[in-house]
Formats: C-alpha cells, structure tokens, sequence
C-alpha cells in the first residue's frame, strides 16, 4: 500500500491535519454511535420501555444533551482526595483509547500510523487505561473507589492475557503483526479454496474471536464482568467520586473503548476495512473503508452489549477461574491447532 | 460579632470529620471497615451495614437499623382503630394490604366479630395479591442486586398489572387502606374477576420468563448456589419467617397453620420448601411461591360467595378491653399485631412483630468469611423491606 493512492496529492502537514482531526472523529463517532443505539435505544427495547424520545427524533440529540448536563455540573472534588492523581486519572483513560485507535486502519491510506508491530503495539497501549482506573481508584478516598480499583486492576491484568493468546492464532495465520497488512492476508485469503469473500480470520480462528470477545468484554467491564463498577455493591467502584466533566471522560473512555476494541477485532476477525470483491488500492477505499469498519464495529460491539443487557455478574474469583483455567487453556490449544494446520497446509 | 477564620472553619470540619470518622468506622490494622448504606444502592433503603474486610473479605459484619424508624408501635396508641389503618400500609410498603390484615383480624378477634364470607374471600384475594406485588418486584430486583439490570423492567412491567387490579378494587395503588373491622370498604368492581384472571396468567408468564432468563442462568446459579446456606435450626433459632425459612427445609406456612381468618384452607395449593438453604433456594421457593399465589386467586375467583361484604359494626368502634395477638403469613414472612385493649377507641398498646426485622437478624452471622459481592447477595435473597424492619 503506497502511500499516495488519493485522487488529490495531499502535503505532509495536510496529512497530519486530516489524520488528527480524524482521531477525534474515530473516537468520538463509534462511542456516540454505540451509546445511542445500544445503551439509549437496545437496551431500553430489550426492557420493554422505549428509552429517550423527547431530544430530537427519536431521542437522537439525547447524547448533545446528556453531554451538556455534564459539562454544566459542578466539579467536586473530595476534600481528602489527592487533586492532582484525581483530575489526571480520566485524560490517562481516555489517552488509552486514541492510542490503541492510532493503530487501526480505515483504508488503504486511511490510517493514523501504520506500524510493523501493530498488534503488539496496540495490545500494549490497551493496557494504559488500567493505570488510569487505579489511579481513580486509589486518589479518590474513597473505600468503594479503591475497591473497585484494584478489582479493575486484578480483572484487566487477568483478561490481558487470554486477549494477547486469542491475537496470537491470527498472527500466525496472517504471518505479519500490521494490521494494514492482516486486512490484506483476510482480503488475499482463501478458505479451503473457497476465495469467493476472501478469508475472515473469524471462520478459522472462530475460537480465537470467542475469547477474544469475552475478553475484551471484560477489560471493557461490561456485565457480566463489571466487578469494578458493579453499581450494586461498590455504588460506582473508581468512579463513585467522579462528576460532572471528569465523569463524561470516563463515560466517552467506557464507549470509546469499546468502538476501538470492537474495531481491533474487526480488523483482526473480520476483514477489517476491505471489501471482498473490490481492490485493496482504490482511491475510494479511503471513503468505504470508515463505514464497512464502522458497521463491523457496531456488529462486534452488538455481542457486547447483548450479553452486557442480559446476563448478571459473576463473582471476582469466579472471573480469575475462568480467565486462568478455562480461557487462558484454550487459547494455547487454539494456538498449537493454528500452529499445526499452518504447517500441515 | 467574631469572624471565623478559614482556618477555624477548616478545624471545625477536620473535627467534625474525624468524629464521623469514629462513629462510623473503626480502623485497624486487621482490616478495613466497609460502611455499606445508609446511603447504598443495595439497601434499598436506609439500612446500614458495617463490615470489616480482609481484602474482599468479611471478617465481621453487624448491621445497623433504625434510619427510617417512624415509630408507629407509638402511634397507634393515639389514633382510633379505624385509622390505624392507614399507618400500617406502610409498614410493608410494597405489600400494604397485607400488613392491614393481621391488624383487623386481631381486632375482630377482640370483639369478636366474624366478617361475612365473601369479605373473607375478597379479604384474601387482596392478601394474596399484596403478595404477587411484593414478589414479583423482588424477583426483578434480584437481577438488579446481581448485576443483571433487564429483569427489574420486567418485573415493574407486569407488577403494574397487579397493582391496576388493587386499584381498581381499593382506589390506592401502594397504600389501599381498604380492609375495616368487620369486612371490608367496598364490594368488588364490575369485571374484576375476569381481569384477574387474566393479569395472573400474565404473572406466571413472567414466572416463566424469568425462571429462564434468571434461574437457568450458569452466572445467577454460580452466584448463589453455596451462597449464605442457613441451616434449619440456625433459621428457627435466629425466627426467620416466610419463604427464608421454608428455604431452610421447614415445613411451616401461617396461611396453612396459622388458621386465622382467611379462607387459604378452602383452596387447593402446596407450600413450597428447598433443602438447601442457600441464596438459590430463598430466591427458589419465593419463585414458586408466586406461582402459587396466582394459582389461589384464581380459584378464589371461581368460588367467590355472593352476599353482604361488612358485618354488622357499630358506627362507633369500641374494642373491648383484653389482649390478642394474630401472626398471618405475609409476603415477607410471619407478621403479627399484639393488641392491648382498655376498651377504648383506639389500642392501649401495640406490639408489632414484622417479618423482616427478625429476618435480618441472621445477617451478622450470615455475613462472617464471605465476598463483598455475596453480602449483596445474601441481602438480596433474604429480602427485606425497609419500612418492615424500622416500623
């Protein structure tokens, strides 16, 4: 993929502008997207009521108005709070997300950076927002806070691993660690001879995209593994101190996250920006690409918050059980399968 | 006049602070003391528990009641029969016309008047009815307590139906204050009993939905099987009541053994029990237990006896001096009215023995070695009102 396949020849600083702006526009358009349509619309369809209707048609302008709210609400700080540690700890999370997004492709030439190490780089990055959550947790003084702190701590650290095993499959199969060049190996793919929609790493490494999806369910915490929230118990866990401006940091952290991971597994599982049956270097690719990650996103995150609205949550030690003995166990044989197989065709 | 400085303000707070801090927690070095409530979305209400952990765990827990005490044992004393009433509707607030029962049989009791079949049977449908309110939402709110919000929604959707039905009957949706010495305010409506009908084959339906989406569920039964089991002699020993004793494995029902004035011995039904005690089997046998009660309505529908609703009372009501007690089973478990008469308009004395505050009492010893997240539970499944535990 050369860097130059725009109708129009763009300067290196337009770039950077274009790319820049663009990073919000990822962030902020998946976890707008995803709040509205799941957590204002679904959800409120799955429990028989009919979720927000008065801001805009059908309650659309709902998120302006929330965001508003937010932005008008005192900030409070609590009085034995460290202040510093306290306002920092929402920008480290969402710092995270713009991270781990940096690396995922949207087009042939629609990327932020495209690194050799993407994958990797990613995986690490993701990591980042759990230094934030312990941070909220430890600086808030608050015992539900630090509670729900070190359970995120305990919880992402678990998840962590059967996420980077999952990846593992796809790397083998695709043979490299960019993720520009992994569309390219699921667009380039075939299945068994089958080339017809190429080869979505979601069909060979279906076992790999199911622990992939749990565990991203849980470093996102959503229910059922939402022990660092879990409203009932910890009130809000970290973010029970958290109002106004600094609580929409994490509430956009929450979303955004979850458009980014679900755009990372699209981009691993499902073909990513590609199309199959259209070429990988057209310029229009760069306007396609977006809005195929977009829908794959809304489609990944669609499990999500499926199983999110439906299931209650399980216990800390039962999620530690099941990320080590159960998740983490299957991962590796679904890594010496890939490894075998890889050999044997 | 003296101007406080800054800084006496702030050692003012800084005292302040520490004395809260002394009251409500004590720190040491084996543990952190935990204060959950009175402000706590698991009290649902203002209940407070003190629990010192071991990291996640319980070392030692206590609870805390008395935030919302209204004093109505007190009340009472001050208001005529009729009135008190409308005071102890909201002793159980999600079951009121259940808490009215108890009162006014006690009070027939005392003067002793009997009311007219049909009162009885309507008498009983409503009481049973208060339980399906009261159940039914605790069913949802199980969801909720575990983390799984969708139930709740659905439990507020179908108890709207039930509590139409007591509306429709009474005119008041949460505090119907309907029952009077003698039988009962109003006759049934128009149409009434079909409806019923039809709102409790919905309640099952929702029995159904939510035996699947909760019970069948790997998370919810991981979450409560083992969870908080109290022996039968623990139960009896602690007085636990109602469907957490039945929980316990004993056989013991006030509407099959009580024989106080309602008809449950008319109609064909089952009390329910689960050997194991656990949070699984309370959440279990209240489950059945709704079951069970829509079951009732509709028979007592079916065979509702015609004729006069109220016995005949004097305008003016005197109970005569003496002393009763009457314990029915409410949706929460026994509850009972001990009245004290001097022949008087209104009670000399009454004691009020409600199911939840003898419920809770097991909570301290429920509670030593368990996980944060099993204290909610444990909560849960032993299911308490707020109002029930601080009349």
């Amino acid at each position: 993929m050369s860097a130059m396949t725009l109708a129009i020849e763009l300067a290196w600083w337009q770039q950077t502008v274009l790319r820049s702006v663009g990073m919000l526009v990822a962030v902020l358009i998946p976890a707008g997207t995803l709040v509205y349509v799941f957590l204002f619309k679904m959800m409120s369809f799955m429990q028989s009521r009919l979720g927000p209707m008065e801001a805009g048609p059908y309650g659309s302008m709902q998120l302006l108005a929330e965001v508003g709210k937010w932005i008008q609400k005192e900030d409070i700080v609590p009085w034995r709070a460290d202040r510093k540690l306290f306002a920092m700890a929402p920008y480290i999370v969402v710092a995270s997300v713009f991270l781990v997004l940096a690396a995922v492709p949207f087009g042939p030439d629609a990327w932020f950076t495209d690194l050799d190490v993407g994958i990797f780089y990613v995986l690490a990055v993701a990591s980042i927002s759990v230094i934030g959550i312990l941070i909220a947790g430890w600086s808030s003084a608050n015992k539900y806070s630090l509670l729900g702190g070190l359970r995120a701590a305990g919880q992402l650290i678990a998840y962590e691993l059967p996420m980077v095993l999952a990846v593992v499959g796809v790397v083998i199969q695709a043979g490299t660690l960019n993720l520009q060049q992994i569309v390219a190996a699921q667009h380039e793919g075939e299945i068994f001879g089958f080339g017809g929609i190429g080869n979505p790493f979601i069909f060979t490494q279906l076992i790999g995209f199911f622990i992939f999806v749990v565990a991203m369910q849980a470093e996102l915490a959503q229910a059922p593994f939402d022990m660092p929230i879990a409203e009932s118990e910890l009130v809000s866990g970290y973010m029970t101190e958290y109002s106004g401006m600094r609580f929409l940091l994490f509430f956009i952290a929450e979303f955004a996250t979850a458009g980014a991971f679900a755009a990372v597994a699209a981009t691993l599982f499902l073909g990513g920006w590609a199309v199959p049956g259209l070429p990988l270097d057209a310029g229009y690719m760069n306007v396609v690409g977006p809005i195929v990650v977009l829908v794959k996103i809304m489609l990944v995150s669609f499990l999500v918050f499926w199983v999110r609205f439906t299931y209650p949550r399980f216990r800390e030690d039962q999620l530690q059980q099941l990320a080590w003995k159960v998740l983490i166990p299957l991962s590796l044989v679904n890594i010496l399968a890939t490894m075998a197989l890889k050999v044997a065709f | 006049m003296t101007a406080i400085t800054e800084r006496q303000q702030l050692a003012y707070v800084d005292a302040q602070a520490a004395d809260a801090r002394v009251n409500v927690e004590v720190e040491t070095d084996e543990g952190m003391v935990l204060n959950i409530g009175p402000q706590h979305p698991a009290t649902h209400g203002t209940l407070r528990i003190t629990a010192k952990l071991d990291g996640e765990q319980v070392v030692w827990a206590d609870v805390v009641p008395g935030y919302m005490h209204r004093g109505y044992e007190k009340l009472t004393e001050v208001r005529t029969y009729p009135q008190v009433t409308t005071l102890i509707n909201r002793i159980d607030w999600l079951g009121s016309f259940a808490n009215e029962v108890p009162f006014i049989l006690a009070a027939e009791q005392l003067m002793e008047i009997e009311a007219p079949p049909r009162a009885q049977a309507i008498r009983t449908i409503l009481f049973e009815m208060a339980r399906l309110a009261n159940i039914v939402l605790f069913l949802g709110d199980l969801g909720v307590q575990l983390g799984a919000v969708t139930p709740a929604f659905f439990a507020f959707r179908d108890r709207e139906h039930v509590l139409d039905q007591i509306e429709s009957v009474t005119g008041g949706r949460f505090h119907p204050n309907f029952d009077r010495i003698g039988g009962l305010k109003d006759d049934l409506p128009k149409g009434w009993l079909a409806d019923t009908k039809a709102v409790m084959s919905r309640i099952r339906g929702f029995c159904d939905e939510i035996e699947t989406l909760l019970f069948g569920n790997e998370i919810f039964e991981a979450r409560t099987r083992g969870v908080g089991v109290i022996p039968a002699e623990v139960a009896l020993s602690y007085g636990l009541s109602g469907a957490n004793l039945r929980a316990s494995g004993v056989d013991w029902d006030l509407r099959r053994d009580g024989g106080t004035g309602l008809l449950h011995d008319q109609v064909d039904w089952k009390v329910w029990t689960h050997p194991d005690g656990d949070s699984f089997a309370r959440c279990w046998v209240r489950l059945q237990e709704t079951r069970e009660a829509t079951l009732m309505i509709d028979q007592l529908c079916d065979g509702l006896p015609g004729g006069p609703i109220m016995a005949k009372v004097p305008r003016i009501i005197k109970v005569p001096a003496g002393e009763a007690y009457v314990e029915t089973e409410n949706p929460l478990g026994a509850m009972g009215y001990y009245i004290v008469s001097k022949g008087d308009l209104g009670p000399f004395r009454v004691k009020i023995r409600s199911a939840s505050f003898s419920n809770i009492s097991v909570v301290p010893w429920l509670l030593k070695g368990v996980y944060v997240p099993d204290i909610i539970t444990i909560l849960a499944s032993l299911y308490f009102i707020l109002g029930d535990i601080d009349r």
